[in-house]
């Protein structure tokens, strides 16, 4: 046994030298190819599209109806960040980038589509009988101020404050609305996604969270014990952020060049804004808009 | 003489093909762990080289996003519910073992073989969802969400439970029956059979039994994610929320970008080898027993 082990040592250490290029050669991504217009009968060419990984779901939904409508079109959708969507679709690495927030003033020479809107919903257990929260009480609670319910009118329970992980998208737009930063918060409950949270919530008598108003509708809708809160005397619900009167929300955008010479691009683009494709934004959880 | 020589080509031949395709399996398996490993070093070599290593331990919490990236109450808490499942479970499971061996009436031993590898096939994400909509409010009650260390670790302790019970059960019933048989000529009772004989008999099995239950607690991410709480900071208490280093990865992986996406990647690293630590001592400690 040891006799064969030191024979193919050499056989072994071409293996290893093998796996070690292999895995880096495997890091080089072929550049996406360029749309164009293909015949008269249909658009064809290829789209890729990079970006938010809150609008990516979304996209590659839409995306798989737009290749079904048109057999001839290749979209390729991958997630990475709103940045990086941002970034890739000003260096013209991709065809169109997705991001979860409204294009800076010095990200010039794009042109921001809005295709969904997207709200985050303050949610507490249903026996809570707190009914409305003014926002320095809602602060107060995430930043550890008030530690028992009676504080604020409910029932003799402490708080538990349920928070999603760091960069969650649902985070950031808490964090912005509330202006606090991440360190701020103390949480005696981290959850991953909005479905995390909601069981948590359902579970918790004495639990406040935040997650997404579709998903929260939808959870509402089949009997979990959750509530959404109002805020700023603004109910929190999907026809509140489609109308844009429901604060904490924001937009999901698809940018692009402001030149675009590509139909197929356009095309895309339109075809997401367009009526079409509202049953898959609400199977998403996200809130269909009209322009 | 032609007939002999055939034969003898064809089993040589027969012999050629099996050790190369063995040789070659083996190869692949070899193959995989090395570019799994070569890949996490790839990808964690930015964090090590960007951060020194003492942060990871000196850095004033974890909030990757705002550059500290203290490591330590995540690799606590793994420690911990680890620790903590195979001091529940290592004793149950043994004692299933010897309960199925020793004592249950072959009928019964059989069910209740069957019922310990139906626990051990239950999916841990359909374990962890238990734990979060029955466990943890049965331990709300003692104040908090019910998410913490406590629910973690019995989750834990009752995922690797099966790990145990079956690889001690495999180990017991491979003690030679002369042995079992020489006790009870020398007027043994069963319990001194099986804690005198049977289990010093099959030491190395039970143990490496426990040594992949242990590695199996360390790698676990979906169960524990639903019921720890995933606040990462060092405990209190037992009814304090904490983060795996596992369960970290799971939660920001998605949204991770530059040296943020990197120290995930060392974590990982942090965590494949500790499991090779483990293997390695689990290796040593059978060897030892072997040759004893």
């Amino acid at each position: 046994m040891k006799e064969s082990v030191v024979k193919n040592f050499p056989v072994l250490v071409l293996l290893f030298v093998a796996c070690g290029l292999f895995t880096v050669s495997g890091c080089n991504q072929s550049l996406p190819g360029h749309a164009h217009n293909g015949s008269e009968n249909g658009l064809s060419g290829k789209l890729t599209i990079t970006g938010s990984s809150t609008v990516a779901p979304l996209v590659g939904e839409i995306a798989k109806r737009f290749e079904e409508n048109n057999p001839a079109v290749r979209v390729d959708v991958q997630s990475g960040g709103s940045g990086k969507g941002i970034a890739d679709a000003r260096q013209r690495i991709v065809n169109i980038g997705m991001a979860s927030r409204d294009l800076k003033p010095d990200e010039d020479g794009l042109i921001a589509h809005r295709i969904a809107a997207d709200g985050v919903g303050l949610i507490v257990n249903q026996s809570n009988q707190v009914n409305e929260l003014t926002e320095s009480q809602v602060v107060g609670l995430y930043t550890g101020r008030y530690k028992n319910w009676k504080e604020l009118g409910g029932a003799d329970l402490p708080v538990i404050v349920v928070h999603k992980a760091e960069g969650r998208a649902t985070l950031e737009v808490f964090l912005k609305h509330f202006r606090l930063t991440n360190p701020q918060v103390k949480a005696d409950v981290i959850v991953g996604d909005n479905e995390h949270g909601v069981k948590t919530v359902a579970n918790t008598k004495g639990a406040i969270g935040y997650v997404s108003i579709g998903t929260a509708e939808a959870d509402i809708e089949i009997g979990h014990p959750i509530r959404l809160l109002p805020l700023r005397g603004v109910a929190a619900s999907s026809e509140n952020v489609a109308n844009g009167s429901y604060p904490m929300s924001r937009f999901l955008n698809l940018v692009m060049p402001s030149q675009s010479d590509s139909d197929l691009e356009r095309e895309f683009v339109n075809y997401c804004q367009s009526e079409d494709v509202h049953d898959i934004v609400v199977t998403q959880y996200f809130v269909p808009i009209d322009d | 003489m032609t007939s002999l020589s055939r034969n003898t080509l064809y089993r040589l031949t027969i012999n050629f093909f099996l050790n190369l395709t063995t040789r070659c399996s083996a190869l692949v398996a070899c193959a995989v762990v090395c570019v799994i490993l070569l890949f996490l070093l790839r990808e964690s070599l930015p964090a090590l080289s960007d951060i020194s290593l003492a942060r990871f331990a000196t850095d004033s919490s974890w909030y990757p996003l705002s550059n500290q990236f203290n490591l330590i109450p995540m690799l606590t808490a793994t420690l911990l519910t680890t620790v903590g499942a195979i001091l529940l479970a290592g004793p149950l499971g043994l004692a299933s073992a010897i309960f199925s061996t020793f004592y249950a009436p072959r009928p019964i031993a059989i069910l209740y073989q069957r019922l310990v590898e139906l626990l051990a096939g239950i999916p841990s994400v359909v374990l962890g969802l238990w734990g979060l909509v029955v466990l943890a409010p049965i331990l709300a009650r003692f104040g908090g969400s019910g998410q913490n260390l406590l629910t973690a670790t019995l989750v834990l302790a009752i995922m690797i439970l099966p790990t145990v019970a079956l690889g001690s059960y495999v180990a017991l019933r491979a003690v030679p029956g002369s042995l079992i048989t020489g006790g009870a000529a020398l007027g043994m009772n069963r319990w001194a059979i099986a804690r005198k004989i049977a289990v010093p008999a099959a030491k190395s099995g039970i143990k490496t039994s426990m040594m992949l239950a242990i590695s199996r607690a360390i790698g676990e991410t979906m169960a524990v994610l639903m019921v720890a709480g995933n606040v990462a900071e060092l405990p209190k208490s037992l009814f304090a929320p904490v983060r795996t280093t596992t369960a970290n990865i799971v939660l920001e992986m998605g949204y991770a970008s530059s040296s943020h996406r990197s120290v995930l990647f060392l974590t990982g690293l942090i965590l494949l080898s500790s499991v090779v630590v483990i293997v390695f001592i689990s290796e040593v400690v059978t060897r030892r027993n072997d040759d004893a």
